[in-house]
């Protein structure tokens, strides 16, 4: 892949300045870069003493980083968006009508669309959740689309996250930070406001109240604790929604209803965002080792007692295997045809696909199906030889659990680092907001940027960084 | 709120004013090293014990010296009440209670964490002592002053306070409880340089001499050193102050959630002891005695408060 061809969101591919960034780079050309240099140094000390930071996995002690922040923007002008977020809500709109076609009538595996063993072996397919409808219907309340660029007009979905999205306090955070270090910046740009994120999602969480609910409907944040990686986020969310922050031994079932345990006694919660797996949910019901879950809450759930979100088993929608289909999903469920792409995608658990992936390793991208957070996949391209062999191993041992896809030449957008402006490639995460009132799109979302030259893994926990992402206005 | 939540802020207060009570202690126990020759190590053990952590200590160490002592007291992640412990702790709790807290009280705990892990990080020489202890209580007093400025007088205020005040009766409790020999008649030994050093060493340790000069002039004796900790009710580190404060939060909490919870009631009978009594009755009952008995009414009103507003399950 030649740096050459890569499509620049700044200065895309001739060096030619791009509309949207035509104010940022007069401000830019204007400023001392020792100055920005001092202001990016500056975000990373508010960064740190706000607590902005993940816990690494996997060390001995606890250790808390700070996910990199660069200055400056990556920007999309709004008739780029209302595409984009069209075709976002029409997927979303899809992965809901499949998720509750999946776990009911099942239409599409009787119309042949999507083979009936990719569900029932799916190990993200919860059979618990067969024949019941969730609050509102809606499956999933809270999702992150991730999207590459391409080229101009060139947008693919590289994949759903329907279960758990993360990293949204940092989409917030980051417009907060800019906003208090470059205020000049937003009074010459007309940026999309996202502040109201934190509110909307209440409104849309308590919108999916069930039917035991009495008043207006109590919403608590289910974190795993303080030592979870993303602990930072629930907490935040939960401050900035105004609801309780609870841990499964904060919570128990009380007459049917899960109740969270308070100094005035136990009161019922009407609405948990949890944020943690299925398989923690409920010990009765899944893990039996679990101690982040609640005891009974599944049976509380089907009895209409609670509203999960995102509801369990959302997990066989956003399964890398089941993305493949996607572009018929969308089309069975909305009878129109998708209006983001698809990235091509061959299954390894068919043969001739698969014969094709071993072929051309050195080439593809090749992911397991249910990995996240940029583990145990293959960059064939940027692979040394030793490590396509050593993966080819583990693909033909178990040739089911992986998808391969050709190697995106992903957009740049420049990063500030000593030498200036910098190309470096990027992705982007909206957030989607879904309740029976409709689904609601924050203009923006989570750029991820790959530090390193080169590299393709935007991912927090493989030395990725993140930007301001702008929307805006018309 | 959350039980846990109240559980939280509680521990993050008391492991806060902990922080700041043990840095008041190495001070005071470095400042009679300077000013007295000999007998060193007996000083430092006392003010180890008045810490509670010098079993903790002899378990670690093979003898009794200064910069050891220093060190175990500052900065040792074995001593969980050594500063450093303290304030990570305190921490801790603050980020599990984070939602409770408002942003400039989280902001001025993680900075004063971070400020001490850096102040901290290699041992301290005796010539950094004092700034480094200085640091710690000027942190530490931001935390408090931010707590004050910003919290909404709710039930979150109220634990706060609770967590802050039975630990700081503890530690006054517990100076009394180590040093009650230097008050006691029967040592009286007036003007001897011995006794006036111990009790300025008494007075130090809550910061407490400014405020007892205001109230009892030049003239340091140890009835009034003992009143002065024990009964004066202006003095924001003695039992009664501490205990009426308790109370007074509780009384809020009570009527708050409309209940009468049995922790009320024992606040309210540890605050009509200090009313009652006389410091002569005191020192006619035994002043050792009596100490012991009030720490064991704080640490069982501690208990209660616990079960009353269900932190554990």
């Amino acid at each position: 892949m030649s740096e050459k061809n890569i499509f620049d969101e700044m200065l895309g591919t001739e060096g030619q300045l791009r509309a949207p960034y035509a104010e940022f780079n007069h401000w830019f050309e204007g400023e001392d870069p020792a100055r920005l240099r001092a202001k990016q140094r500056e975000a990373e000390e508010v960064f740190r003493l706000m607590g902005i930071t993940f816990n690494v996995y996997g060390r001995t002690e606890a250790e808390e980083r700070l996910i990199p922040f660069d200055i400056i923007p990556r920007i999309i002008a709004a008739r780029e968006w209302k595409k984009l977020s069209k075709g976002i809500e029409q997927r979303v709109r899809a992965i809901n009508a499949f998720l509750h076609d999946v776990y009911n009538r099942q239409e599409i595996i009787k119309a042949g669309r999507v083979p009936r063993e990719m569900i029932a072996n799916n190990e993200a397919f919860l059979p618990q959740m067969l024949g019941m409808t969730p609050p509102g219907g809606i499956y999933t309340h809270i999702v992150g689309v991730d999207l590459v660029r391409t080229g101009d007009d060139d947008f693919y979905v590289l994949e759903d996250n329907a279960r758990t999205p993360s990293g949204v306090s940092y989409m917030l955070e980051n417009r907060e930070t800019m906003l208090q270090m470059f205020p000049e910046l937003f009074a010459k740009n007309k940026v999309q406001s996202i502040q109201n994120y934190p509110t909307d999602l209440r409104r849309s969480l308590a919108a999916c109240a069930p039917a035991a609910c009495e008043g207006t409907p109590t919403v608590a944040v289910l974190t795993p604790g303080v030592y979870n990686s993303a602990y930072y986020e629930h907490a935040f969310l939960a401050d900035q929604m105004g609801v309780e922050l609870v841990e499964g031994h904060d919570l128990r079932v009380v007459n049917g209803r899960v109740a969270m345990r308070t100094t005035r006694g136990y009161k019922p919660i009407d609405v948990l965002y949890r944020r943690i797996d299925d398989e923690y949910l409920d010990p009765l019901s899944f893990n039996p080792e679990s101690a982040l879950g609640v005891p009974g809450i599944m049976d509380v759930y089907r009895a209409g007692g609670i509203t999960i979100a995102n509801a369990p088993g959302t997990g066989i929608a956003d399964d890398k295997a089941i993305y493949s289909y996607m572009p018929d999903i969308v089309e069975f469920y909305t009878g129109e045809k998708a209006i983001l792409k698809n990235v091509p995608t061959w299954r390894c658990s068919e043969a001739e696909p698969l014969a094709y992936v071993l072929d051309n390793l050195s080439d593809l991208v090749v992911k397991e199906v249910h990995g996240s957070g940029g583990y145990g996949m293959l960059i064939g391209p940027t692979a040394s030889k030793r490590e396509i062999e050593a993966f080819r191993r583990k693909l033909k041992a178990r040739p089911g659990n992986y998808i391969a896809q050709p190697t995106l030449s992903l957009s740049t957008v420049p990063i500030f680092n000593k030498a200036g402006l910098t190309p470096r490639h990027v992705d982007l995460r909206p957030y989607v907001q879904c309740s029976p009132k409709g689904i609601n799109i924050t203009p923006g979302g989570l750029t991820r940027v790959a530090l390193k030259k080169g590299s393709l893994v935007v991912n927090s926990s493989q030395g990725g960084g993140t930007k301001d992402t702008w929307v805006l206005e018309d | 709120m959350l039980g846990k939540t109240a559980n939280g802020l509680y521990w993050m207060y008391r492991y806060l004013e902990r922080a700041e009570n043990t840095s008041r202690l190495i001070e005071t126990g470095q400042r009679i090293g300077l000013t007295r020759t000999g007998a060193d190590d007996d000083e430092w053990r006392s003010v180890m014990k008045t810490a509670g952590v010098d079993q903790g200590y002899l378990a670690t160490h093979d003898d009794i010296n200064k910069d050891d002592v220093i060190d175990w007291m500052l900065r040792s992640k074995d001593n969980l009440s050594s500063v450093q412990s303290g304030i990570s702790t305190a921490r801790q709790n603050a980020r599990l209670v984070r939602t409770a807290l408002t942003h400039e009280v989280w902001e001025a705990m993680n900075g004063c964490f971070m400020a001490s892990q850096k102040a901290l990080a290699r041992k301290v020489s005796e010539r950094d002592l004092p700034t480094a202890l200085g640091l710690v209580r000027q942190r530490t007093a931001l935390v408090r002053g931010a707590t004050h400025g910003t919290m909404l007088r709710n039930d979150m205020y109220n634990f706060a306070r609770i967590g802050t005040f039975l630990e700081r009766a503890n530690a006054t409790a517990r100076i009394l409880d180590v040093k009650y020999y230097v008050l006691l008649p029967s040592v009286y030994s007036v003007g001897s340089s011995i006794d006036n050093v111990q009790w300025e060493t008494i007075l130090r340790s809550v910061s407490g001499r400014g405020g007892y000069r205001m109230v009892h002039g030049n003239n340091t004796n140890p009835r009034d050193i003992a009143q002065f900790l024990v009964l004066d009710k202006r003095m924001p580190r003695s039992l009664n102050f501490c205990a009426r404060k308790v109370l007074d939060n509780l009384e809020h909490l009570s009527s708050d959630y409309g209940i009468e919870p049995k922790s009320l009631e024992l606040a309210k009978t540890l605050v009509s002891r200090f009313a009652h009594n006389d410091i002569d009755v005191i020192f006619e009952e035994g002043l050792h005695e009596y100490i012991q008995s009030v720490l064991g009414a704080f640490s069982d009103l501690g208990r209660q408060v616990e079960i009353d507003f269900r932190f554990y399950e």
